[in-house]
């Protein structure tokens, strides 16, 4: 078990890596190979109509002249112990995760994405419970009761729930729920610590509206992994043992079910957890999706790769974790593991 | 108005079945699974319900353990479990009664287990359905208890496995552990060896019969062989089409068999008393009687033809087919640091084939007999060792010299259900090797498949149906006709008829040998079963654990076998007669006693 556990946290380690390296060379080589010159790039850095002298100085500090292998090593060694910009004859420091500098509004990425992280981790862990209860439940209930008006009802409005972006479900409930009807305040974030209630329900709006897209998903797959279970053989054998029907389902039938949705929630959470970028926008909350559409619009590169990165490392943690929660489901994967 | 009690009246009887009728509504009309069916088992009482598949033996016994309810069938008439009328009860009722009254043992173990659940968990839950009141650990010393019962080794480590961590025989013990967990008074077994190799049945059944007596259980005993039930039930139902067409002492039908199906059935059970020759003979008889051609009627029971002494095939020719000591290794990973070990499937097998000769090679699963089989067709490369065909070695020639030689050696897979394509039409099916072997004449294609068809035993109109508008058997002739389509010299049959009925088996079988005689094949013939290897067999191999460990004619093997693996294969192999087969008990017994001494 340790030895497996240590080969996938290398493997994830890895992986990291070649994600990091991509990043870096889709920012910074293939635009220049799409003919875009060093100057170019510096100008985004700077502002509007900046002078020749101010792009120079900003090629010399960030060292957009110098090779990109250079430049890529300037980077990761940021991450580790921090980097010096002179800036307008000023040092600026970035301490020590340095995962960039926004010199568009004078910050260091790291923490800003780190203020922002309370926003997006609760976005995720309220509209992943719902998501994948709601979902669950509603596909183990399609399938027992197949055909009748409930499946027929749920799986239409999952079918809805897949094909309706965010940006319109929640601009929906924005208008009737909120403006229309007064039915809820206008969702905002309240830090859990400061008070729980107003947490939850300042984001219940946003939840429900991003878990509704996820949870047709989650309800379409168990419906269609409950129906092949419950014709297993040994769920025959859970019946031939004289077990209540309720256990025969959610013991028997359930449990193998479960295992492929693990997989897709561990996935999604990730996603969700590097940015839910349109829910964020429409409701105009404070997170790492938000943080990302702005700096795509300001075309604040070192912003722009730091968001990236992040993405890709919840990704890959939350991948991990499915990993290991697999061997705990399934016992056969532990053997061969 | 019975009584509802747990049904500890002793004086009535454990089962009580009267006018029964199952019947399943479809789009094409109604369904009468079984129909008027009735029987009764005294407690420890031991019943065999025998029937093909589609005779509504397993309906049956679906409905005893009140299965069939929130499905769509309909039961009518009187089914009484222990005094409890099981069409009437309640849900309630009905679980209480499984597993605690009445316990079931199914066909396939390997997928019958929960394989996310320990072995120990899911027999604990058995209990505790029905001893709410007990502790944990007495649940799980009840556990222990039954595994050992069941002859488990180690019962107290082994009850923290999971399923997938037994074989099949092991885990059918545990599913009759399972059953025993509250000490039912019925045991119901639905085929409950079919899965099973030989050797295994024997013992499985050995423990039922081993249970039935020292529990006082009453057994009743499902299955579509009458050889499987004969050496342990009292008395024998048989069932045709969801009616029961014969009933009586076990020694009685089958002895003196009344209804015509019945005696069919009988004369299907492949015996392994009877010799090549014998049935080679008869096979040709009943051909030539069928066809009119001669005049001479042969019995289906008796083997009236003489045994020919031709063999159709000449040693003193060059081999057909060469096999010179050959080995096949897998790695086997293991250990925590990823080590592998060697391991080999098939270790120095060495043996020539003649033209029209057949070479059954028998052995039990793990073996090696189906690696052995594909790496003469060269599915497999073989580690070590040459394998010559023709005279020409092709041990180790390229998937693209070798094309050319796919047409002569062609194999006939053992499931029927899952080796044909379902979006294939049959026709296209049996027509791909043609085309894949450089034929693009549609036509011809067509009118060479057509005449295939007809002449394994289906309409050439079958052409454009797809693989699900037919039974087992017919499946099996499809794959037949696929494999037969090139005209191959050499065809493997692996297992082909171990998924079929006994009576679809013996036409199968009476239609390889057809065939072998019209189109000269040379067969080798990969089966576990015993009497269905010697039926069409020269010369017979048996395989244990990789090696040949005898070889020779087919009748010497089964008169005066050599080897000690042969002989307790013969001793496993279910015969006919009930006193012979509790004489093959007995001696089986002494044999595992005496092991049990030497270890």
């Amino acid at each position: 078990m340790v030895t497996y556990l240590l080969r996938r946290l290398g493997a994830g380690v890895l992986l990291l890596a070649i994600v990091t390296l991509v990043t870096f060379l889709i920012f910074y080589v293939v635009p220049r190979m799409a003919g875009q010159t060093v100057q170019q790039l510096a100008t985004m850095y700077v502002g509007k109509a900046p002078t020749e002298e101010a792009i120079q100085a900003t090629i010399d500090r960030l060292n957009l002249d110098q090779p990109i292998a250079l430049q890529f090593w300037e980077f990761i060694k940021g991450i580790f112990v921090g980097a010096t910009y002179t800036f307008g004859g000023r040092e600026v420091v970035c301490s020590a995760p340095c995962f960039g500098y926004s010199f568009q509004n004078y910050t260091e990425v790291f923490p800003e994405i780190v203020n922002r992280l309370p926003v997006t981790f609760s976005m995720a862990i309220g509209a992943g419970v719902i998501w994948l209860v709601g979902g669950v439940s509603v596909g183990v209930v399609s399938a027992i009761k197949k055909g009748s008006i409930f499946d027929r009802l749920s799986m239409g409005l999952a079918l809805a729930g897949v094909s309706l972006p965010v940006f319109f479900t929640g601009l929906l409930s924005l208008a009737f729920l909120v403006h229309a009807w007064g039915l809820f305040d206008t969702p905002r974030y309240t830090p859990f610590f400061q008070d729980p209630i107003a947490w939850a329900t300042g984001l219940f709006l946003p939840w429900v509206t991003l878990a509704f897209l996820h949870a047709a998903q989650y309800a379409r797959q168990t419906r269609a992994g409950m129906l092949e279970t419950m014709g297993e053989d040994y769920i025959r054998t859970a019946r031939a043992k004289g077990l209540a029907e309720w256990k025969v389902i959610l013991k028997h039938g359930l449990r193998p079910t479960l295992t492929p949705i693990v997989t897709i929630f561990g996935l999604d959470i990730g996603l969700v957890l590097g940015g839910a970028v349109l829910t964020e926008t429409v409701f105009s909350l404070n997170g790492i999706g938000r943080y990302a559409v702005q700096a795509i619009i300001s075309q604040d590169l070192p912003v722009i790769l730091g968001v990236t990165l992040f993405g890709a490392f919840f990704v890959v943690v939350c991948n991990l974790i499915v990993d290991l929660l697999y061997a705990w489901v399934d016992p056969r994967v532990r053997v061969s593991g | 108005m019975t009584t509802t009690g747990t049904g500890q009246d002793a004086a009535g009887p454990a089962v009580l079945v009267q006018d029964l009728s199952i019947t399943f509504p479809t789009m094409d009309g109604d369904v009468h699974a079984v129909d008027g069916l009735s029987f009764e088992v005294a407690p420890g009482g031991a019943l065999g319900i025998v029937g093909e598949s589609g005779s509504g033996k397993s309906a049956t016994s679906l409905a005893l353990m009140g299965l069939h309810r929130g499905t769509r069938a309909r039961i009518t008439g009187g089914l009484e479990v222990v005094g409890t009328d099981m069409v009437s009860a309640s849900d309630a009722r009905i679980r209480q009664m499984r597993g605690n009254d009445i316990a079931m043992v199914f066909q396939d173990p390997m997928s019958s287990l929960h394989p996310q659940y320990t072995i120990g968990n899911q027999l604990i839950e058995a209990y505790r359905t029905h001893r709410p009141k007990s502790t944990r650990a007495e649940a799980k010393a009840r556990a222990v208890e039954a595994l050992d019962r069941v002859g488990i080794p180690e019962p107290t480590r082994r009850v923290n496995s999971y399923p997938h961590e037994f074989s099949g025989g092991m885990r059918q013990r545990v599913v009759i552990a399972m059953a025993l967990m509250c000490d039912p008074k019925v045991l119901l077994a639905d085929e409950p060896t079919t899965a099973l190799d030989v050797t295994v049945q024997a013992q499985i059944l050995d423990l039922l019969d081993d249970l039935r007596t020292e529990l006082g259980m009453a057994l009743i005993l499902v299955s579509h062989d009458l050889a499987v039930v004969a050496g342990s039930v009292d008395e024998v139902l048989v069932m045709q089409k969801g009616k029961a067409v014969e009933r009586g002492e076990v020694r009685k039908v089958l002895a003196e068999p009344e209804h015509p199906y019945t005696q069919a059935l009988l004369a299907a059970v492949p015996r392994v008393e009877v010799s090549r020759a014998q049935r080679r003979a008869q096979v040709r008889a009943d051909r030539a009687a069928g066809e009119g051609r001669d005049a001479a009627p042969a019995g289906r029971t008796g083997a009236t033809a003489l045994p020919e002494a031709d063999g159709s095939w000449n040693p003193d020719t060059d081999p057909l087919l060469s096999v010179d000591n050959v080995r096949m290794r897998f790695k086997v990973r293991g250990g925590m640091m990823g080590k592998s070990t060697d391991f080999y499937a098939v270790d120095g097998v060495s043996f020539d084939l003649h033209k029209g000769e057949t070479l059954g090679v028998v052995g039990e699963s793990g073996s090696g007999k189906s690696t052995l089989s594909r790496m003469v067709m060269r599915l497999l490369e073989p580690t070590e060792g040459k394998v010559l065909f023709e005279g020409r070695d092709i041990t180790h020639i390229s998937e693209r010299k070798l094309r050319p030689l796919r047409r002569d050696v062609q194999m006939v897979f053992q499931n029927p259900y899952s080796s044909l394509n379902p979006r294939l039409t049959i026709g296209d099916s049996i027509g791909t090797a043609l085309r894949v072997q450089g034929e693009s004449d549609g036509k011809l294609i067509k009118r060479r498949v057509q005449e295939l068809l007809e002449r394994v035993g289906l309409e050439p109109l079958h052409y454009n149906r797809f693989p699900h508008a037919f039974s087992g058997g017919q499946r099996q002739r499809i794959a037949i006709a696929r494999a037969l389509i090139l005209r191959p010299k050499l065809v493997i049959c692996d297992e082909p008829v171990s998924a079929l009925d006994v009576s679809t088996q013996d036409q199968v079988l009476r239609l390889l040998s057809e065939l072998q005689d019209d189109f000269d094949l040379t067969y080798i013939f990969v089966a576990h079963d015993l009497a269905v290897v010697r039926q069409v067999s020269d010369r017979v191999a048996v395989m244990k654990k990789g090696r040949v460990v005898e070889l020779s004619d087919s009748d010497s093997v089964y008169e005066a076998p050599q080897d000690e693996y042969t002989r307790s294969l013969l001793n496993a192999a279910p015969v006919l007669d009930p006193d012979e087969a509790r004489e093959h008990r007995a001696e089986r017994v002494r044999l595992r006693a005496g092991k049990g001494e030497a270890a």
